[in-house]
């Protein structure tokens, strides 16, 4: 196994000095090379699980190894895509790509015809110049990507990185994803609430319980030897981690606004306050 | 001239090195940045007694007053500016593995570069004050010896015609150098649209 996340144990204290469990011994193993998405509730500890693999966050108890070398602060082998892009406004695209180029002590040339290179990748060349505000927020959420990529990370980590983008942006981006992923072999560990998008893109959609964070299930998904893989079998999948985590939705909601909440599909709420004039 | 440059750059560096470290260090900012704040509320004149006593009615206590002045609204707007830095770009740097030195030099100062202008803004009219104030009463030429070399002569045509020229300094410094300083920037982060 490439990545092995072994026995975490991640708790905050909150505004009211409580101890809060986020996270409550999460054991995962992730192959080289595959396309991991993790889904679940809002508040889950997903992304805490993310930032705990890039190093910027550390576990109370167990274990974080990518490769057998035991993770321990952030590193560029392993690169986050945030949800919001991130780019450094004073620099311009092709400054914020070679950022991390340069740190490495890449001479200035090489770094910048890699990152010319990478940019071509995301269809961004003819942008190289300009600065981060003259572009859209798809094609930030681009450079974002082409910065992580030129990095040619082992292992690349997203945090929902395509839930402020229109969905039109967001289809083109999720198969160019996929293009890249299949080009360049990455590893890739992709946080999302949506589910649709964790199968379209995933081998495998790890579902996550909450309060504490747990692992519910790990479904694999079912893809055809050519990559397509038909819209049944993805309606199939999504049918099946949606009812997962229709459990789990309704725990944080009956948390949130207390025992008035009832939410089931294909049932009537019977509630005294519900009364439809049975007794008339 | 030559005095209120030399007196405002200490200042600059000065109060970036003092944000620096009540940015950095909590126990810093609970003991010093009170402090710091205490002195901001102290005209820079009333510094001037105490400067004459130390070094004597000359230049030095001039340079002096110029640079308390301005040092310690530059502390507290590189404070916040360094405060003010988004934590996703900390994030982001950390994980291209930048650290230290690094760090600092290619996120935290050209982050908070906006805020860091308008405290030299701010600076620059507390130094150009002071300067006044400084030569008013202490001599050693300039306008200010000027000023009140028109009082003692009775020509109050002198007086207003100093006054003007130090209104229309401190503008000109204010528009052609601070101004256009901070229209760049606010153009290149697209928080202004070009003109």
């Amino acid at each position: 196994m490439y990545l092995t996340i072994d026995g975490i144990q991640k708790s905050f204290v909150n505004d009211r000095k409580e101890n809060v469990k986020v996270l409550d011994g999460i054991n995962l193993n992730v192959k080289k090379g595959s396309f991991v998405s993790i889904v679940g509730p809002s508040g889950c500890g997903k992304s805490t699980l993310l930032y705990l693999v890039a190093g910027l966050d550390k576990a109370d108890s167990g274990e974080i190894r990518v490769d057998g070398e035991l993770v321990s602060k952030p590193g560029p082998e392993r690169v986050v895509v945030f949800q919001e892009a991130g780019l450094f406004p004073w620099l311009t695209v092709l400054e914020n790509v070679t950022y991390g180029l340069i740190l490495k002590k890449m001479p200035k040339e090489e770094a910048k015809a890699k990152a010319l290179d990478v940019l071509k990748m995301v269809h961004l060349s003819k942008h190289a110049n300009s600065y981060p505000h003259e572009l859209s927020g798809g094609m930030k959420q681009r450079v974002s990507i082409a910065r992580a990529l030129v990095m040619e990370p082992d292992i690349l980590l997203m945090d929902e990185p395509f839930s402020a983008l229109d969905e039109q942006t967001r289809m083109v981006l999720h198969k160019e994803l996929l293009d890249i992923w299949r080009k360049t072999k990455v590893t890739i560990f992709f946080i999302t609430h949506n589910i649709r998008e964790a199968v379209l893109l995933s081998e495998e959609v790890v579902v996550f319980a909450t309060r504490p964070g747990r692992i519910k299930e790990i479904i694999p998904v079912p893809t055809m030897k050519d990559g397509v893989t038909p819209d049944s079998v993805t309606l199939n999948t999504e049918q099946r981690i949606l009812s997962i985590l229709q459990e789990e939705i309704e725990k944080v909601l009956k948390e949130e606004m207390g025992d008035d909440y009832s939410f089931k599909t294909d049932h009537l709420h019977r509630g005294d306050s519900g009364d439809m004039g049975s007794h008339i | 001239m030559g005095r209120i440059l030399l007196g405002f750059t200490i200042a600059i560096v000065v109060g970036l090195i003092l944000g620096y470290f009540i940015w950095r260090y909590k126990l810093i900012e609970d003991t010093l940045g009170f402090v710091v704040t205490a002195l901001q509320s102290i005209p820079s004149i009333v510094w001037f007694p105490l400067a004459i006593i130390w070094f004597g009615l000359n230049d030095f206590s001039i340079l002096f007053i110029v640079t308390i002045g301005a040092t310690w609204t530059m502390t507290v707007n590189a404070t916040s500016g360094f405060k003010n830095v988004p934590q996703l770009y900390q994030r982001v740097a950390k994980v291209y593995g930048s650290s230290g030195i690094h760090f600092l030099r290619t996120v935290i100062l050209p982050a908070s570069v906006p805020q860091i202008i308008s405290g030299l803004r701010i600076a620059w009219a507390f130094s150009w004050r002071a300067l006044m104030a400084g030569e008013l009463l202490g001599g050693g030429g300039g306008l200010g010896q000027l000023l009140e070399m028109g009082r003692s002569l009775g020509q109050m045509d002198l007086v207003i015609s100093v006054m003007i020229i130090i209104a229309i300094i401190g503008t000109i410094v204010d528009n052609v150098v601070f101004s256009r300083l901070e229209r760049n920037v606010e153009v290149k982060w697209g928080i202004r649209k070009r003109a």
